[in-house]
């Protein structure tokens, strides 16, 4: 298998790794999902990687990467389910995953993308307010 | 100190870094290592094999289960004949990287592990000996 299946969800796009990833498929990943985000205009990205025993700075590399890609086109990115030994050895390594939330679980990190997303709403409008108010 | 099995596996191509992680796990859950100790200790495995092959074009991994004051650990040596680092105290800091990258690789590693050794001759090579124990002390 050469490609990781995405989901579409409403608006977010949803990502299950279910092995551990060679590199191939994880680069094949991090384009498909920009592609993604580019071509249905998802505003957020759930990648579970409760399965995932190992992450290492190539694959948070990787994921960091899909962060920052999406938020260019206005998606948020949340990676759930994370096993608390490769939190622990995250933070030994020094690796931070930036730009990406995490949440506990699928549902969780659907909560959080929706908040997010009510936000971002909220603060767009602001925005406009403000300029309606410089308007006039 | 003594040796209880060994083995060693070639690194030549990205393909490999996968099974070359089982194979570390298997060592380690050989001894009855914990999950978050066997976690840290394949992490850094993989920093090392991607050194490996990115900087030295691939190389050699020794694997031992060894055995010291009745204590179990697992250790890795691995091996190439790349361009060596001339400055290991320099490559040895969080952020040095001529890779473009984070240079979180050896620091990380040795922050992982319980015992690191690292020696490199330019134009020779480099070595670097990690060694984890059951209990991760
Ligand atoms: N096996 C090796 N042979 C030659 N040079 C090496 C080797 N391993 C590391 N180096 C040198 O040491 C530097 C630091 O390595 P380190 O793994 O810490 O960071 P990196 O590989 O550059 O980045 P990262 O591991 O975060 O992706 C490398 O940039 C490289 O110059
Ligand atoms: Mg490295």
């Amino acid at each position: 298998m050469d490609r990781i299946p995405i989901l579409k969800m409403g608006p977010f796009l949803l990502v299950t790794i279910q092995v551990d990833l060679y590199d191939r498929l994880a680069l094949n990943l991090e384009n498909d999902l920009i592609t993604m985000v580019s071509k249905t205009e998802a505003r957020g990205v759930l990648i579970d990687i409760s399965a995932v025993s190992i992450v290492d700075s190539f694959m948070g590399r990787i994921l960091g990467n899909i962060a920052s890609m999406s938020r260019i086109m206005d998606a948020e990115t949340v990676v759930v389910g994370m096993q608390p030994a490769v939190a622990i050895t995250l933070v030994e390594l020094g690796l931070t995953l930036q730009g990406v939330y995490t949440a506990l679980d699928v549902e969780k990190g659907m909560e959080l993308l929706q908040k997010k997303i009510g936000l971002n709403l909220l603060n767009n409008e602001e925005e406009e307010a403000d300029e309606d108010d410089r308007n006039l | 100190m003594i040796v209880i099995s060994k083995d060693s596996m070639g690194i030549i191509r990205e393909q490999d870094v996968v099974p070359f992680r089982s194979r570390v796990k298997e060592y380690a859950t050989k001894i009855g290592m914990s999950l978050v100790n066997q976690t840290k200790l394949i992490t850094a495995a993989s920093e090392l094999v991607r050194n490996m092959l990115k900087y030295a074009n691939g190389g050699i991994v020794t694997l031992e289960i060894i055995s010291k004051n009745g204590i179990s650990g697992v250790r890795l040596t691995f091996e190439d004949k790349g361009p060596g680092i001339k400055d290991i105290q320099l490559a040895m800091k969080d952020g040095f990287s001529t890779g473009r990258s984070l240079g979180l690789g050896l620091p990380g590693t040795k922050r992982l592990v319980n015992e690191f050794d690292i020696k490199s001759v330019p134009g020779e090579g480099t070595t670097v000996t990690i060694t984890h124990w059951k209990n991760g002390r």
